[in-house]
């Protein structure tokens, strides 16, 4: 799996649980919530999705590595390669 | 003691036969009842009311996502009952308002569908939502019209069974009278329908209303073969005022409550009790200062079941006895039971009598039973009297929870 899929993976997470908000044009180095109108809840709903959807796990002290896509996509894609 | 008078100045509301006091009413005069079989998890196919409501009128959809179905019932109700206060809600102090939501219960429906959820996981609880203590919590539904609104007075729910839409407008009068708030959105709401828990503990009850042939005629109180309940969803909240204060902006007063009281049974777990519901329309008769011939119309909480009509209709032969000019009526024959909502939506079916004089009547009744026959029980056609100008709104609840509201039609 490629980062830019990884990438559009989060997208559509995203899609779903922020459904108000538009993700067509996020700026993949930027963090998503100077971006979009995300709180600690919705980052928490991100995980769970993961976990539920393509049963990855993000431990606790991980959360601050889904910021921004990039670091979403450097930090989910050897987990998505490593299943 | 003399205390301020509390005047009901607007209405929001939605049941399964109208999302506004207008279509609502129109039903309730066209004879227009509205409940249709849902689809249900374990239990199947039930008689339900359910709404149509929009809730995207008023919430975005992530905060449908996240809230609950009986926040966005209240929210709707909420916001459409300010709409109909006309108060100036931009510039009001968001602090000076208490909201006031009764409800049968809550979290049944939250909990259900998580357990639902992590059975998918093999019950797992990591796969369990976070989102599950503010959905379940009780104060959720009058908490989602805070912060819908930026409400930032005090705000709280008030569990009474299916006595609570009474009570959460008799919570509201006393937090006016005390001065603790300045306005109070109040009522009840249900979103029981979501619950396939609540169909089933009534039917393992003998208590879940069924028909043969017409889903609309589930429901029919006072009807000999009448077989059960029909649970309904549904919202109504008022805005109330202390009188002065609502004169002081203009306000179109829509009525006054006059008179109110909550007492128990004392007796058992689900069985009513007519001795004490009787003494409970008393007491708030007393409140009022009133005599109970002075009563035009006494709303039945009656839900449809074999024996809970018979017993309420035993209670008001005992206080109405000699009563030639008050009327009886009953609202659920259209919507079902409401729940939670149901003593605040009875009510807003008979407020506009004030204005039209016309009694809606209780519908389904093919066959009347001779143990609910009361003279003035307005059956099947709605009536026209001379004046209405005083509402007795009953509603009861489990565990022997009653309460009777008395509603005068404003006069300076």
């Amino acid at each position: 799996m490629t980062e830019d899929q990884v990438k559009q993976i989060v997208i559509d997470i995203i899609d779903e649980i922020a459904p108000d908000e538009d993700t067509t044009g996020l700026k993949p180095e930027v963090n998503l919530r100077d971006q979009m109108d995300l709180d600690s809840m919705d980052f928490l709903d991100i995980v769970m999705e993961l976990r539920k959807q393509h049963g990855i796990e993000v431990p606790e002290e991980d959360y601050p590595k889904l910021a921004s896509l990039d670091s979403c996509a450097e930090y989910l894609t050897p987990k998505f390669n490593a299943k | 003691m003399q205390h301020s008078r509390i005047v009901i100045t607007g209405v929001g509301l939605t049941s399964p036969n109208g999302n506004t006091l207008e279509e609502y009413r129109k039903n309730l005069l066209d004879g227009v009842a509205r409940i249709q079989m849902a689809d249900l998890r374990y239990i199947g196919t039930v008689p339900a009311g359910v709404c149509d409501f929009d809730p995207k009128k008023y919430q975005t959809r992530k905060e449908l996502r996240v809230g609950t179905r009986a926040g966005s019932v209240a929210i709707y109700c909420a916001r459409e009952a300010i709409d109909d206060s006309r108060l100036d809600f931009e510039n009001y102090d968001k602090s000076r308002i208490g909201v006031y939501v009764g409800t049968t219960e809550h979290g049944n429906v939250e909990t259900e569908h998580e357990v639902y959820n992590i059975s998918k996981f093999d019950y797992d609880t990591k796969f369990w939502t976070h989102h599950h203590n503010p959905r379940t919590v009780a104060n959720n539904p009058a908490g989602e019209i805070t912060i819908n609104m930026g409400i930032t007075g005090p705000h709280y729910t008030i569990g009474a069974a299916c006595a609570a839409g009474n009570a959460g407008l008799i919570q509201a009068l006393q937090m006016l009278r005390l001065g603790e708030v300045d306005f109070a959105l109040a009522g009840g709401v249900s979103e029981s329908t979501q619950s396939f828990g609540i169909f089933a503990g009534f039917k393992s009850q003998g208590a879940l209303g069924t028909h043969p042939t017409d889903v609309n005629k589930t429901s029919r109180p006072f009807d000999k073969s009448r077989n059960g309940i029909v649970v309904s969803e549904g919202g109504c909240i008022y805005t109330l005022e202390r009188l002065e204060d609502a004169q002081a902006r203009g306000a179109k007063i829509l009525g006054e409550i006059v008179g109110y009281r909550i007492n128990s049974d004392a007796s058992d777990y689900v069985l009513p009790n007519p001795e004490r519901q009787a003494e409970c329309m008393r007491q708030a008769l007393a409140v009022a200062g009133m005599e109970p011939g002075e009563v035009d119309i006494v709303n039945t909480h009656a839900t449809s079941t074999p024996m809970g009509d018979i017993q309420e209709m035993k209670a008001i032969a005992e206080v109405f006895s000699d009563c030639p000019s008050t009327y009886i009526n009953n609202t659920k024959g259209y919507i079902g039971h409401c729940m939670g909502a149901a003593g605040a939506l009875e009510l807003a079916g008979n407020l506009p009598s004030f204005q039209d004089n016309i009694i809606h009547p209780t519908i389904n009744v093919e066959e009347l039973d001779p143990e609910c026959d009361l003279p003035n029980l307005v059956i099947n056609e709605p009536r026209k009297v001379d004046a209405v100008k005083v509402i007795l709104n009953n509603s009861f609840g489990m565990l022997g929870i009653n309460s009777a509201l008395i509603i005068k039609k404003f006069e300076d």
